[in-house]
């Protein structure tokens, strides 16, 4: 299977079931976010424009399933894509803790950029439930269901080997 | 090399730092617009408009499949929620059971609110009646207090001089009399029963007119009629009313025709001198809630 198609079913099927099932799993006031999982891996494994793609497909997607405004989710998973792409290339390239404090910092990205947003259109939302109880329950729940979700990112999506990373310099014999 | 002319191949451009950066600077831009742009269309245009009539499309053509998962889902969620369940058992247990001792609560206060209210609609009632007595007024009130000993036959009442009450008032209910005001403070008084031993009533049957006193009986609530000739007639059942006579500068403390009672037994001795008769009172003196003092002079005390 292609990277392409691999990412695609992923980001599908992350989609469909955060919709359907784990939107609606609450467990201390707070739900897994296997779509935002699923993309940190792809964005980590593959890149940041892959990662934005992913992001924005994904998030437009689940604005769809959801009947909700289309483009928000799109917008933020997008830019955390391309935030944790950028991260898995520079700075957090071979780092094994790279996983860890990506679902960490860009849980709490996407939660602040979600509240901005929602806010900006003018929902009704309360700071205190989204950013302080749904937070850090969702962001321990992103921490445990994030090891089987990268598991499963790094079986479907084949790591790069260090000599395809290296894309800008050539040694020439 | 070796002498032989070698052309060597053009060397293929390599991707420079500038263009990869560039290329993603442009995927991101391009997405963030689309997404502004999606976002604007969504939120401004209405609910029949082009974008969500697409997206209404495109979510019902998904909608089997996330039935279709939904119902896959459905009985690990359930499994979930079953267990969750469980956890927070102990918790809803003693929530709940906080809430019925709180609701158990509210339904006494509802019943003793019930209660009050037919009480005080049959004060009322009774002195809205013809037979309350015309030239008296009234003092409502509720009973504070009952001696607890079981040798004085008395209540308390948190109205006294102050509300024009005055000792040696006739106290009523709707079902009729209740006792003597023997005690007033300013913001108190205490009423001595019918059923006390202290107290006596002059009354009259109202069939028969037949006159006697009324006293405390023998045992409990009881009360007997004493002093009736053995020429005077009364039978079972006839209703026995304050007589309220009077001779000259004297008067009885109580104006006449208050009910006190129906006759339940008429019986006499050779030996003796008086009939014996018995009468069960209309009024629960264990559960006095509200009762009327009854104020000379004032035909609308009102309390």
């Amino acid at each position: 299977m292609s990277d392409a198609a691999a990412i695609s079913v992923l980001v599908f099927v992350a989609a469909l079931l955060q919709a359907t099932l784990f939107s609606s799993l609450d467990v201390l006031g707070g739900t897994p976010d296997v779509l935002l999982l699923v993309l940190i891996g792809v964005a980590l494994l593959r890149g940041s424009v892959q990662g934005a793609v992913a992001g924005f497909c994904g998030g437009l997607l689940l604005d769809v399933l959801t009947l909700d405004t289309l483009g928000v989710t799109a917008l933020v998973l997008a830019l955390a894509g391309y935030g944790a792409g950028r991260y898995g290339e520079t700075t957090g390239r071979g780092r094994s803790h790279a996983p860890v404090l990506s679902v960490i910092v860009v849980t709490v990205l996407v939660a602040l950029l979600g509240f901005f947003l929602h806010f900006l259109i003018g929902e009704e939302v309360s700071a205190r439930r989204a950013l302080v109880e749904a937070l850090l329950a969702g962001l321990g729940l992103n921490l445990i269901f994030g090891g089987p979700v990268f598991a499963l990112c790094r079986a479907l999506l084949r790591p790069f080997q260090p000599g395809d990373r290296v894309t800008e310099v050539r040694l020439l014999g | 090399m070796l002498g032989f002319p070698v052309r060597r191949p053009a060397p293929r451009p390599f991707p420079s730092r500038t263009s990869n950066a560039l290329r993603r600077r442009s995927v991101l831009g391009v997405l963030v617009l689309l997404a502004l742009a999606l976002i604007t269309i969504s939120f401004r245009e209405s609910e029949s408009g082009p974008l969500h009539t697409v997206q209404a499309s495109v979510a019902s053509a998904l909608q089997p499949l996330t039935v279709a998962v939904e119902r896959v889902a459905r009985p690990f969620r359930d499994a979930y929620n079953w267990t969750e369940g469980l956890f927070s058992a102990r918790a809803d247990v003693d929530r709940l059971q906080a809430e019925n001792q709180e609701l158990r609560q509210l339904v006494i206060q509802n019943e003793s609110a019930l209660q009050r209210n037919v009480e005080l609609t049959r004060l009322l009632d009774y002195v809205e009646s013809p037979r309350f007595p015309s030239d008296f007024g009234f003092v409502a009130a509720s009973v504070t207090a009952q001696p607890s000993t079981a040798f004085e036959q008395a209540i308390v009442l948190p109205v006294g001089s102050n509300h024009g009450v005055e000792r040696e008032a006739p106290v009523v209910t709707g079902e009729g009399l209740v006792g003597l005001v023997t005690r007033v403070t300013p913001t108190s008084s205490r009423v001595t029963l019918l059923t006390d031993s202290a107290s006596a009533v002059s009354a009259v049957d109202l069939q028969t007119g037949a006159a006697g006193i009324v006293e405390h009986g023998q045992t409990g609530d009881s009360l007997v009629l004493t002093r009736v000739r053995k020429a005077d007639n009364i039978g079972v059942g006839d209703e026995i009313v304050t007589s309220g006579w009077r001779q000259g500068d004297l008067a009885s403390l109580y104006p006449p025709g208050i009910p006190i009672g129906r006759v339940t037994f008429v019986g006499s001795l050779n030996t003796d001198l008086y009939q014996q008769v018995q009468i069960e009172s209309d009024v629960d003196f264990s559960s006095l809630e509200s009762v009327l003092v009854l104020v000379r002079g004032s035909e609308d005390g009102g309390r």
